[in-house]
């Protein structure tokens, strides 16, 4: 069950991006995310273009594994084009293939439209890739924080999601190994009319609820038997902290912000 | 059926930042019949090596063939369902692939799905559950109430029940009591000896190597380190220790024994007695030389 897909995997290295604080990440991502919005013109489009390349390549993970992880995604962005070129009608008629005219502004508007959902795409992605996912999780609980005084269950909340977090990939190892024994008990997972190919998950379903259900209940046990009470007066393991590296990055991408409404038309 | 290695290779997660050869340039033959032993350290490979016999994996480099089976790096295996009926793989911790309501119908789960016949799938499992040492009364109850041990003997006997004629064994006593697996591997190589089966067991115990196979094959960061028969291979102590082994207590034993008396006893497989009368003997000349 080898996948290519990259979103959600997180690729150890020891890039700036992959040093900084998640919550400084987060925040810089969320940002993005909104004023990729606000981008209208050529230079603008440039300037987050090379923003969002530039970080990605200094992440230092292999170009090629990006491109083709994003395979799935590529096709998205090719659809948007499409539909924007031919559905799209102002300015002037540019060609027509068959009976169908491009206009000027339908190009304008897939290709930012396309470069747009690329940017953001990769921008994000660009958060799991770097920051394991347990990082991820104490910097939203972090930042989620101010809620616990409204009885919001913070900390309950990003316990849930590290623990389903740690178990995703036990699962897939689980999934693997069970449905190569049941495999070579005969049973087809890849061939074969679909009402048999149903029938096929049976034999792989049951053993992985009782083996989650088991896993459940002794992570239970193992967290009673330490004393595990929850979120009040817990210190911490891994303690979130800004550096000078995080100011840096602020202070870059505040240029961006600055250079984007510069250059906007 | 023959089983041959042609430098074979796997690679985990190729062309990602994940990328792991798992195997390399792997190249054995076994001939039909053999009792064969895998061992290495943990990752080296082993289970990776035996995913190829019934094509769970298929090499990313080289040939494996089993019996008129081939299968090649890039080409796509012909007739998977006929290979797997022949080949029967027990996994490590086997117990996780149960699923029926209950053990009669787990155990006859295989043999359905490769088509045999109603009657013939009821004789095949009492003898295969009378084969695990379990009583029959246990092919009513659902798996899921089973002891562990239990549980383990009847996913055995699930495999053993598509009558295979090559059986891969990984770690298949891991976790048992030391007589409950005692009890498994003498009844695996009584089925092999009786059904002409050809084995490949995967084992970190080298008493179990020593004892049952003829033919050993040891891995090493997923290259073939050392493979011959068992005699010739486990006299290799130095060696062997330093790709993490150990050899088996009889062959410490001769080797401490070289190192104190200064008498060399080589190992050619002799049993315990005769092993005895052989250290008398030079006992008994040594006290003559005083
Ligand atoms: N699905 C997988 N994806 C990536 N790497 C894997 C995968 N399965 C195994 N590996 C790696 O391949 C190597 C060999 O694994 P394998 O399971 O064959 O070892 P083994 O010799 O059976 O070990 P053990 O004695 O612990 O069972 C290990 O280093 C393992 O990390
Ligand atoms: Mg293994």
């Amino acid at each position: 069950m080898s996948s290519n897909m990259i979103i959600g995997q997180y690729v150890p290295g020891n890039s700036v991006i992959h040093h900084l604080d998640p919550r400084t990440k987060i925040t810089i991502i969320f940002f993005f995310v909104l004023i990729v919005f606000f981008a209208n013109s050529v230079m603008s489009y440039g300037l987050l273009t090379v923003f969002s390349l530039g970080s990605a390549l200094s992440t230092r993970i292999p170009v090629k594994y990006l491109v083709k992880g994003l395979t799935p995604v590529w096709f998205l962005i090719l659809f948007t084009f499409i539909l924007h070129l031919f559905v799209t009608k102002e300015g002037t008629v540019l060609f027509s293939i068959l009976t169908l005219d491009v206009y000027s502004g339908g190009l304008i508007q897939g290709l930012s439209l396309s470069l747009r959902f690329f940017l953001l795409i990769l921008v994000t992605s660009l958060l799991t890739l770097t920051t394991t996912p347990i990082a991820i999780t104490d910097a939203i609980e972090d930042m989620l924080g101010p809620l616990k005084k409204f009885r919001f269950p913070v900390h309950e909340l990003a316990l849930m999601m590290s623990i389903s977090l740690r178990f995703i990939p036990t699962l897939m190892q689980e999934t693997e190994k069970i449905s190569k024994a049941q495999a070579s008990r005969g049973v087809d997972f890849k061939t074969g009319p679909i009402k048999d190919r149903v029938k096929a998950i049976v034999p792989l379903l049951v053993p992985l609820f009782v083996s989650a259900f088991k896993r459940a209940e002794e992570l239970a046990m193992a967290m009673e038997a330490r004393g595990y009470q929850g979120g009040e007066g817990r210190s911490k393991l891994r303690k979130l902290q800004i550096s000078r590296l995080d100011i840096y990055s602020f202070i870059v991408f505040g240029l961006v912000i600055f250079g984007l409404f510069l250059t906007r038309s | 059926m023959d089983i041959t290695f042609q430098d074979v290779s796997y690679i985990y997660q190729p062309n990602s930042p994940f990328e792991f050869r798992a195997l390399e340039d792997i190249s054995f033959h076994i001939p039909s019949g053999s009792f064969v032993a895998v061992i290495g350290h943990t990752g080296s490979g082993k289970s990776t090596l035996i995913q190829h016999l019934n094509g769970l994996v298929r090499p990313t480099n080289g040939e494996v063939i089993v019996g008129s089976h081939s299968m090649k790096a890039g080409e796509k295996t012909k007739d998977l369902k006929d290979l797997r009926e022949k080949v029967g793989v027990v996994f490590q911790y086997p117990e996780h692939q149960l699923f029926e309501e209950n053990v009669e119908k787990d155990i006859g789960f295989g043999p359905l799905n490769f088509g045999v016949k109603e009657e013939e799938i009821k004789r095949r499992t009492r003898e295969a559950i009378q084969a695990v040492q379990l009583p029959e009364e246990l092919l009513d109850r659902s798996p899921f109430d089973l002891s562990g041990g239990q549980m383990r003997r009847v996913a055995i006997a699930g495999v053993l029940a598509m009558s295979p004629d090559v059986l891969v064994l990984d770690e298949p006593t891991a976790g048992l009591d030391p007589r409950g697996q005692r009890e498994i591997m003498e009844m695996f190589h009584r089925l092999h000896k009786e059904k002409r089966l050809t084995t490949v067991l995967v084992t970190h115990s080298m008493e179990d190597a020593l004892r049952y196979a003829d033919h050993v094959i040891i891995l090493n960061h997923g290259k073939k380190f050392m493979e011959g028969q068992p005699k010739e291979v486990f006299v290799n102590e130095k060696e062997l220790r330093e790709v993490q082994l150990d050899v088996p207590e009889v062959i410490q034993f001769l080797n401490k024994l070289e190192q104190r008396l200064g008498k060399k006893v080589p190992y050619h497989g002799q049993t315990i007695t005769q092993l005895a009368k052989e250290l008398a003997a030079v006992v008994k000349g040594r006290e003559a030389h005083e």
